[in-house]
This record gives C-alpha cells, sequence and structure tokens, in this order.
C-alpha cells in the first residue's frame, strides 16, 4: 500500500525509525507497527503456522489473524505482540513471528505495576456508544472509567468518514472527550484494555503506560499497568468485528476485510493502487466510496446479493463504480511473493470465470458483535436472522452491552443505544432515574439493504479455502471433522483448533459454526459458536507479577538472631516462609561433615541451637485447659502452673496434624508451641472450634510467635552454661526438673526457661523478648566458650531426634498416619477429643497398617525409598514400606533411620530390603529409639 | 474474583478470607455413639448442589471471624452473609 501525504491521523512531518527483522524502517509517529510495514510495501508478516503459506495485514484492529510479531529485544523480548496495537517509536525492535513467538530465557527487565480502583460504571470501549454511555452515567453523578485500547477514543469513528448532527463525527467525538475530562468523578484511560470480567464486578484491565516511547524517555515508568476494578456495572462497548468470506486461496496477503482497509485509510493514510470489493452487504461500499474519494482505482464492488438497492449502493453506483450483482470472488492470483495480484470472479447464477488484477481485496461477509465479555460472566447469544449475526440474549446482573456489542449499529444508533444503556447502569447504581435523565439524542432509520446470508462461495476449492487462517483451517479441514461425527461446535474447535488462535477466531468462529449447521442441516440457532474465554486479550505473565518478584514474592521471615547466623557462615533452609540455618559449616567442610561435628558436639559437651521459629500460640482464659483437651490427644488442664507437657493434634480423621509442647504460665494461660510450619495452620483451627463448635468456651488465642526468641541449650554441659548464665537460678535436678518452666533472669534479661528436649539430651529453652534475641544469642554463645558451646542448624536437630525416634510432622506423617502408627499409643487419653472417634474406624483397626519403626541398613539410604520383604524379588513386587528419614549417626557411628512399614513393630529384628537403581540393600529393623533407649542422658 | 460480605468488616475483596466448606455440619457432640457408617458420612460426605449453597468463610486478612455465606454454585452470585449461630434466612 501507500501513503498518501494529506491522509489519516499520523504525524506526517515526524518520522520515527525502528528495525524488522534487523532492517531499519521508517513510519510516521502515529503509525502501529502494521501500518508502517505495510506503508513500507511489506505486504508479507510470516509464514502460517502448518502450510507455511504467506501472510499478510487482514484487518485494522485486534482480530486480525496475523498481525502478531516478535517485539523487543534480549530478555526484554515479548511474543505474539498485536502488530495494531503496537506503535511505532525510535528503537522500536520487532521482528517477523505472526504465529508462534520466542520466549525470553531471562529475568524480565521491564517493570510493572498493579493498582486497584472502584467505580459505579466501568464504560469499556471509546467509540459513540461508550463515550454516551459513559457521558449519561457521569452527568446523573455516578463515578466513571471509560476503558479504550487504542491511544485516543472515537473507537469506530477513528478509522470511518463518519457524519453525527450533519458535522464529521470527529466534532462529537472530541467535544464528548472534552465533557468527560472534565468531570472530576471520570477516569478516562486511554492504551487500556480490559481482558477479564470476574464476579461480583471484578473487572481486570491492562493500560500500556510507556511502552509506546523509546525506552530512553520512559523515566522509569512501569511498561504496563495491570488495573484491578470493582465497579457495580459494567458497560460493554466494545464494537463488532468484521466477517470474512469463505474462497479459495482467501488467506493472500492483500485480501483484507473492508473495514479494515478503511481504517488504514482514515486512521493512517493507506491506500492500495487497485481495490476490489466483495460483500454481502452494503457496510463495505463505504470502502469504495472512501477509496474512490482518496483517488483509488476501484474496478467493481462484486456482491452476492442479486439486487442490492441501500443508500451507499446508490452512492457508489451515482459516482461511477460498477457494481457485480449476484456475483463472487472464488479464487485469487498470487505475485512472485505469493500475496495478492488479483482475483477471479464469477458470476453465481453461471458465466464465465472473470480475472480481474488489483492489490487488495476487500472483503465483508458481515459484522459480529464483540461480546466476548459478556460471555466471561455467563452471557448468552441468540442468532439474530435478519442482522445475520448473534446477538446477546439477556443480560447479565450487572453487565450490559451498548451500541454494536449489542447488534445496535450506524453511528447515530450507537450514540442513543450507549446513552440510554449508561443512564440505566448509573439508576441501577443509584445515581438518578432513566426516565427522567437527559433526553437520548435522536437516531435516523437505517435504511441499509438485506445482507446476505452467505459464507463459502459455491464451487470453492476446499482445500485452499480457509476458513481460520490462524489456525491453517480449511474448508477440508473442518469438513474432515465433520465426517468425523464431530457435531458440536466446542468439538469442532477441539479437534481443528478453528477459534482458538491467539486472537481467539474471532474472524473464524461464525463460518465456521455456520458451516456445521449447513452440513447437519440444523438451524444455526441451535448450533451457536464456540465459547469466548479470559482473557480476551493475550496478558504478559510479568504484568500479573507485578512488582511482585524475586524478594517481594514472598515474605521471609527471621528471627532477630538471623544476623549472627549470616556473619557466620550459616547455610540456610527455608522452613515456610522462615529462614533457619541447615547446618554451620567450618573452613571447607560440606554438609555432612558439619553435621556429624555438630550432632557430637550436642551429644559429647553442648550444642546451641536458634528455636525461634517454633509457632507460639497464647492461649488464655478460664476455659484454656478444657479447650485444649478437646483438641490434643491427652490431658493438658491437669497440668500444673510452671510444667510443660508435649502434644498431639489429629485432623478429625485422626490422622496427625501437628505436635509441640504445651507450657502451663498459669491457672487461665498455656503458651502451645508448634511446628514452624504449621503455626498459621493450629491458630486457624483452633479459631475455628472456637468460633464456630464451642463459642461459649472462655478462650482467647493470640500468635505470639514473632514476640518470643528461642535459644536451646542442649548437651551434658547445659546446666554449666546455665550457671554461668543464670547464677540466681537453680539448675540442679532437684530444682529444675524436665518439664518444668521458671521465670529467671538469664544474662541480664527476664527470661523464660523451660527444661525442653528434642534430642534426648540435657537441654534448656531459655525465651526472651525477640527484640533482645541476638543479645540472649550472644550470651549464650559466650558462656558456653569454656565448654566448646557448638551452634547447629536444623540438620543435626533431625538427625538427633531421629537417634532419639522422635517423628516430625510432614516427614514421618504424611495425612495418612496416625498417631497410633507411631506407637503413641501412651498418649492417647480415655476422653474425647478431636478425631478419637477416627481411631477406630475399621481401616484404623487393620493389623496390616504402616507403623513407625527404627531402620539400621548396610548404607545410607536415600528417604523415601522403597522397602520390601525379600531380597530376591520379581517385578512387581509388593512395598511394604518406606524410608521416611535417612542420617549417618555421629552417636551411632554409622546410617540409621526411621520407616513406615507394614506391621512394623511386629517385624522389629528382621531384616528387609530397599531396591535402589542398581543395587539392593539390607536393612535391619529396629525399636524406633535407636540412641540412649534407656533414657539416661535426658537430666544430664 | 469474588467480593465477599464479612458480616462484621461489609465488602471485601476475595483474597483477604479463606474458604471453609459446607456450612452447618456440626462436629457430632457424642462421636462414640455414632457408627463407622455415620462418622464417615460426617467426616468425608459433603453436598455437592447446583443452585444455593451455603457455605463457611473465614476473613483471615481481617477480622478472622468466621461466617457463612450463601453462595448460587450455578452462577456465583453471593446471595448474603450472616454470623455463626444465625441461620440461612438471616443472611443479607
Ligand atoms: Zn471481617
Amino acid at each position: 500500500m501507500r501513503r498518501l501525504p494529506d491522509r489519516g491521523r499520523v504525524d506526517h512531518g515526524h518520522r520515527v525509525s525502528f528495525s524488522w527483522d534487523g532492517r531499519t524502517v521508517e513510519g510516521l509517529r502515529g503509525d502501529t507497527l502494521a501500518s508502517a510495514l505495510l506503508a513500507n510495501g511489506i505486504r508479507v508478516l510470516g509464514s502460517s503456522v502448518l502450510m507455511s503459506r504467506p501472510r499478510g495485514v487482514v484487518g485494522d484492529g485486534v482480530s486480525d489473524p496475523h498481525a502478531f510479531a516478535q517485539v523487543g529485544a534480549g530478555d526484554a523480548t515479548e511474543p505474539l505482540m498485536r502488530m495494531h496495537q503496537v506503535e511505532t517509536h525510535d528503537g522500536l525492535a520487532a521482528a517477523s513471528r505472526i504465529h508462534q513467538g520466542i520466549l525470553p530465557t531471562g529475568a524480565d527487565p521491564d517493570r510493572f505495576e498493579k493498582r486497584h480502583a472502584h467505580c459505579d460504571v466501568l464504560v469499556a470501549g471509546g467509540g459513540p456508544a461508550g463515550l454516551a454511555a459513559a457521558l449519561a452515567a457521569a452527568e446523573q453523578g455516578a463515578r466513571v472509567i471509560l476503558v479504550d485500547d487504542h491511544p485516543g477514543l472515537g473507537g469506530a469513528v477513528l478509522g470511518e468518514d463518519l457524519i453525527l448532527d450533519d458535522e464529521p463525527a470527529d466534532h462529537w467525538v472530541r467535544h464528548a472527550e472534552e465533557r468527560l475530562r472534565a468531570n472530576p468523578d471520570v477516569t478516562v484511560l486511554t492504551r487500556t484494555t480490559v481482558f477479564n470480567v470476574g464476579d461480583q464486578g471484578a473487572v481486570a484491565l491492562m493500560e500500556r503506560v510507556s511502552e509506546h516511547v523509546p525506552a530512553d524517555r520512559r523515566h522509569g515508568r512501569a511498561l504496563r499497568r495491570l488495573w484491578q476494578v470493582r465497579t457495580h456495572q459494567l458497560v460493554v462497548a466494545t464494537g463488532a468485528t468484521e466477517r470474512p468470506l469463505v474462497f479459495a486461496d482467501n488467506d493472500r496477503p492483500g485480501v483484507m476485510l473492508a473495514g479494515g482497509v478503511r481504517g488504514l485509510l482514515h486512521r493512517y493514510g493507506l491506500v492500495p493502487d487497485r481495490c476490489v470489493v466483495f460483500t454481502t452487504n452494503d457496510s463495505a461500499y463505504r470502502t469504495a466510496i472512501d477509496l474512490i474519494g482518496a483517488g483509488v482505482e476501484v474496478p467493481c464492488v462484486v456482491d452476492v446479493r442479486p439486487d442490492p438497492s441501500g443508500p451507499l449502493v446508490r452512492r457508489a453506483r451515482d459516482l461511477g463504480i460498477e457494481v457485480r450483482t449476484a456475483s463472487a470472488v472464488i479464487a485469487t492470483d498470487p505475485d512472485a511473493e505469493g500475496a495478492l495480484a488479483g482475483v477471479r470472479i464469477v458470476g453465481l447464477d453461471g458465466g464465465a470465470e472473470e480475472a480481474v488484477a488489483c492489490d487488495v481485496l476487500a472483503v465483508s461477509g458481515g459484522w459480529d458483535p464483540l461480546m466476548d465479555l459478556h460471555h466471561h460472566v455467563g452471557g448468552q447469544a441468540r442468532w439474530d436472522a435478519e442482522q445475520l449475526c448473534f446477538v446477546p440474549e439477556g443480560t447479565v446482573d450487572g453487565l450490559r452491552l451498548a451500541g454494536a456489542a449489542a447488534g445496535v449499529f450506524g453511528t447515530a444508533a450507537c450514540r442513543r443505544d450507549g446513552h440510554l444503556v449508561g443512564l440505566v447502569a448509573a439508576e441501577a447504581t443509584g445515581f438518578g432515574s432513566a426516565a427522567d435523565g437527559p433526553a437520548a439524542p435522536a437516531a435516523e432509520e437505517d435504511h441499509a439493504g438485506a445482507p446476505a446470508d452467505f459464507v463459502v462461495v459455491p464451487g470453492t476449492d476446499p482445500v485452499h479455502a480457509f476458513v481460520d487462517q490462524h489456525r491453517d483451517v480449511t474448508i477440508a479441514g473442518v469438513e474432515r471433522a465433520l465426517g468425523s461425527g464431530l457435531h458440536h461446535v466446542e468439538h469442532l474447535k477441539r479437534y481443528t483448533l478453528v477459534g482458538t488462535g491467539t486472537e481467539q477466531g474471532r474472524t473464524a468462529k461464525v463460518n465456521a459454526g455456520r458451516m456445521a449447521a449447513d452440513r447437519f442441516g440444523l438451524p444455526f440457532a441451535e448450533v451457536g459458536v464456540s465459547n469466548a474465554r479470559p482473557p480476551a486479550q493475550p496478558v504478559t505473565f510479568g504484568a500479573l507479577a507485578g512488582r511482585a518478584l524475586g524478594a517481594r514474592f514472598d515474605p521471609v521471615r527471621t528471627t532477630s538472631i538471623h544476623p549472627w547466623h549470616v556473619a557466620h557462615g550459616a547455610v540456610f533452609e527455608d522452613v515456610g516462609q522462615w529462614k533457619r540455618p541447615w547446618f554451620f559449616p567450618q573452613g571447607a567442610e560440606d554438609m555432612d561433615a558439619a553435621v556429624l561435628r555438630e550432632c557430637a558436639a550436642v551429644r559429647e559437651a553442648v550444642g546451641m541451637m536458634d528455636a525461634s521459629t517454633l509457632g507460639k500460640i497464647d492461649v488464655k482464659g478460664a476455659d484454656a485447659g478444657a479447650f485444649l483437651d478437646r483438641l490434643y490427644t491427652g490431658v493438658m488442664s491437669t497440668l500444673k502452673p510452671g510444667r510443660a507437657r508435649y502434644g498431639v493434634m489429629c485432623k478429625a480423621d485422626g490422622m496427625v496434624m501437628d505436635d509441640g509442647v504445651v507450657l502451663r504460665l498459669a491457672d487461665d494461660r498455656f503458651l502451645v508451641t508448634t511446628t514452624t510450619g504449621g503455626a498459621a495452620g493450629v491458630l486457624d483451627w483452633m479459631e475455628d472450634f472456637l468460633q464456630t463448635e464451642w463459642p461459649d468456651l472462655d478462650v482467647w488465642l493470640t500468635s505470639v510467635t514473632e514476640q518470643w526468641a528461642t535459644v536451646a541449650v542442649v548437651g551434658p554441659r547445659s546446666r554449666d552454661v546455665m550457671a554461668s548464665l543464670a547464677p540466681d537460678l537453680d539448675a540442679t535436678q532437684d530444682a529444675f526438673k524436665f518439664m518444668q518452666v521458671e521465670e529467671a533472669v538469664v544474662a541480664g534479661m527476664a527470661a523464660r526457661v523451660a527444661r525442653i528436649s528434642f534430642s534426648g539430651e540435657l537441654a534448656f529453652e531459655i525465651s526472651v523478648p525477640m527484640t533482645w534475641g541476638l543479645a540472649l544469642w550472644e550470651a549464650v554463645f559466650a558462656a558456653g566458650q569454656p565448654f566448646g558451646i557448638t551452634p547447629y542448624g536444623t540438620e543435626s536437630m533431625h538427625v538427633l531426634r531421629a537417634e532419639k525416634g522422635y517423628f516430625i510432622v510432614g516427614q514421618e506423617t504424611d495425612g495418612t498416619v496416625t498417631p497410633l502408627d507411631l506407637g503413641l499409643d501412651w498418649m492417647v487419653a480415655d476422653k474425647e477429643f478431636v478425631g478419637r472417634r477416627s481411631l477406630r474406624r475399621s481401616d484404623m483397626l487393620r493389623d496390616d497398617r504402616k507403623q513407625l519403626v527404627g531402620i539400621l541398613p548396610a548404607e545410607r539410604l536415600p528417604e523415601g525409598a522403597q522397602l520390601v520383604e525379600d531380597a530376591d524379588f520379581e517385578i512387581p513386587v509388593p512395598m511394604i514400606g518406606h524410608v521416611t528419614s535417612s542420617y549417618d549417626s555421629a552417636a551411632l557411628g554409622r546410617p540409621f533411620g526411621l520407616a513406615l512399614v507394614r506391621k512394623g513393630r511386629d517385624r522389629i529384628g528382621e531384616t528387609i530390603y530397599a531396591p535402589l537403581a542398581d543395587r539392593t540393600v539390607a536393612v535391619e529393623i529396629v525399636d524406633p529409639v535407636i540412641f540412649d533407649q534407656e533414657g539416661a542422658r535426658r537430666d544430664g | 474474583m469474588f467480593q465477599i460480605r464479612c458480616p462484621y468488616c461489609g465488602p471485601r475483596d476475595e483474597p483477604e478470607f479463606k474458604y471453609g466448606g459446607q456450612a452447618h455440619v456440626a462436629y457430632p457432640s457424642d462421636p462414640e455413639a455414632l457408627s463407622d457408617e455415620e462418622w464417615a458420612r460426617f467426616l468425608f460426605f459433603r453436598d455437592n448442589s447446583k443452585g444455593r449453597y451455603a457455605e463457611r468463610w473465614n476473613h483471615a486478612a481481617g477480622c478472622r471471624r468466621w461466617f457463612n455465606v450463601i453462595r448460587d454454585t450455578g452462577t456465583h452470585e453471593l446471595v448474603g452473609s450472616y454470623r455463626v449461630g444465625e441461620q440461612p434466612a438471616d443472611a443479607r
């Protein structure tokens, strides 16, 4: 196509330079990537996805099935960008990739952001209907957001030569925009797309904030902004999209939609050299009329109707344009690169085929209302047999359609409809009364002739006639699917991929459905078209993520002691959102070496661990003890203040949910500790029962996890460390027994000290307010130096507890393990608690359940290794269990582990086997308590 | 994304809430008196109906209160909310 120097809305005096497939191309300010390429004579955008056929620009909007390109360089590159939306600017880098893009491999250097907003009426679409709706609703007092995906408002007015109120329609658009922008309760968002409508007026918008300006002029602004708007009413005024016709080689670059050809003229000043028009309706005559007015040669309008007679037809004839009635284009001829060089015209009543040379064929098979947003919320459609298109059937609560999207055609009629819908939307929101609102502007009657019900040109070669150009689906492809018995359009869609493209097949779906209806002799209304799904337009993941990337993706929780761990080279493990020291390597130690050293130190001298991440819940009230009795398998109400007890809780299904030590601080106050990862879930669980099952109980729950730092001092020399740290605390065995809690001054700080052990060793857990945690830790470390105190991490903690047969929730348990499976029969009290009834369900009483055992394998096994009965087996072989924990033990001088094994307790002393990829390892089953079975070390 | 009316805080966006399944399924007052089948019905069986459905929500990132919502599972219409201890008829 060529550019006329005085037409279009581009800035003819301002050239921009960008790259296309590596070569430098010039465009004008105001050009899109599509228009700039066409202005440079680039007709072939790329080749099609399956058949590698040349493809070019088809329309001037986002329904275009081919106008996609790779945009941006390096890790900023984005695939499948809509070429009619990409605005050219200096430095833009784009490449031909119309159907399959390239994803960047590195992190996206672009910045995206999010914004939330509320309004009474959100209007999608800034054409005559949307502008009128926004104006009417705003005048009634509603807060309005008007959204349009173009750089400027006006919608179809920008791409046509239209008259409103006896003036160019532009004048009314500018006037409407001024009034809207002057209203402080109206937000106008251009370059913004409504891509999703959810429940209760949740609308998602994508705003192109700075992608249309060169990177060096973005000044830190986000590339795009995701708007999450909650609106009371949504007015969908998204217009209509034109439907192509089906004939041989209808996919050649140069075969375009008639409205798209007008849009290229009126928006960008682009015209063909010679243009044939092929239509089933009056609207395409505008293309012939506008092109003649621009000095373009129009050899003929080919109209399938025998007697077209509307006003536009008369005007075309008055201008001397030849109208070939009852005729059709049946095929096209290529030029050297496969683009359009001419068309073959046939009479529908017979007669010879005639070749007419042209570089553009402007096609119109009618107009389809764009109702995607209506469909997103379950809106229905019906076939309008007069207008020959699907129109909305009824409305979904809170969503109204206006203008062409509602099946109302004509500029004045759309404006009138928008005004009326805007009033109704405002009234529904509580603003004014539609009946008493400002009078609707008049709309003259539409005298257009009836369109023809026509899709496929009779006698067309089915192998080269495309129904869905984006997906390369031909008549032959559709017929093959229909012949295979796929009767439903949704099945046809899945089989052929008709309508599944990046542009959602907006130009293909109606024709495909129509062909299915014809084939089965069914009314089209019954067959319908496949459904539109969100997002209405492709959305970059980066824009959905916004700034929630890297460190902002998820909160990172650290204790007040964390800086010390970092300074001393800890390797960290993520436990939920917490960063916990995994181990503290010294020198060139690897994890195994560090863990052996740490464990040996705890067993032989003294170690220290940051236990601050354990969940802590303050349970207060007169009924606190009774409340805990109902949740734990054991009894907590009999605990004396100043004492602690270990507890396990189950889900209602009897499976272990969490465990921890419960401290009674006072008659009416307990401190419950939970696993690090389970804290929030346990608090939720407690709140649920308290609020919904036992609201009569006097109990108050408070999470205090982050209020207390806890340092565990563990090992045979821990009492010596305590004596140094807290000289006023009598830590002798007689004065300070296992599971006793004391208030004491430790290193000058008011502290709570508890004799709790998760290693089997003599141990003291010291808790102080979180802000003092680091001071406490440093004091413990200093006081422990004479005894060789060794900081240790979660891995050593795991090894030490496993040597004692202590399970870990989530490691030994997986939601299918009961307290009885773990051998905790002694902890299941004879009283009611949540989940108790489940423990005698028939499946729980089976004698072949998996039970917790200790294992002594011949070599260290991978955790998760399956266990079998015999060394010699043939596959398939029954699995009788699996390894849940597996470590090397410094104390035992050998590998060991824990496992869940069928009838495990009966098998103690037996040898079973772990088949690995290339060998089978013998595994001796032992009691879960492997180290210090008599418990002699607990009291030092 | 739903907009849910917390009976204590008013309408808020769905991400502030946690779902709690079907409402009015009380923990049995005397579980030991139930047969295995009766207990299994309480544990594992819930209605999965089309239309108005009473369900539990917790305003987890707000007041942390549990309450009930009537939702139409066919249309996603949130018909109303009511407090624990109230009946569906109290929904508004
Ligand atoms: Zn609330």
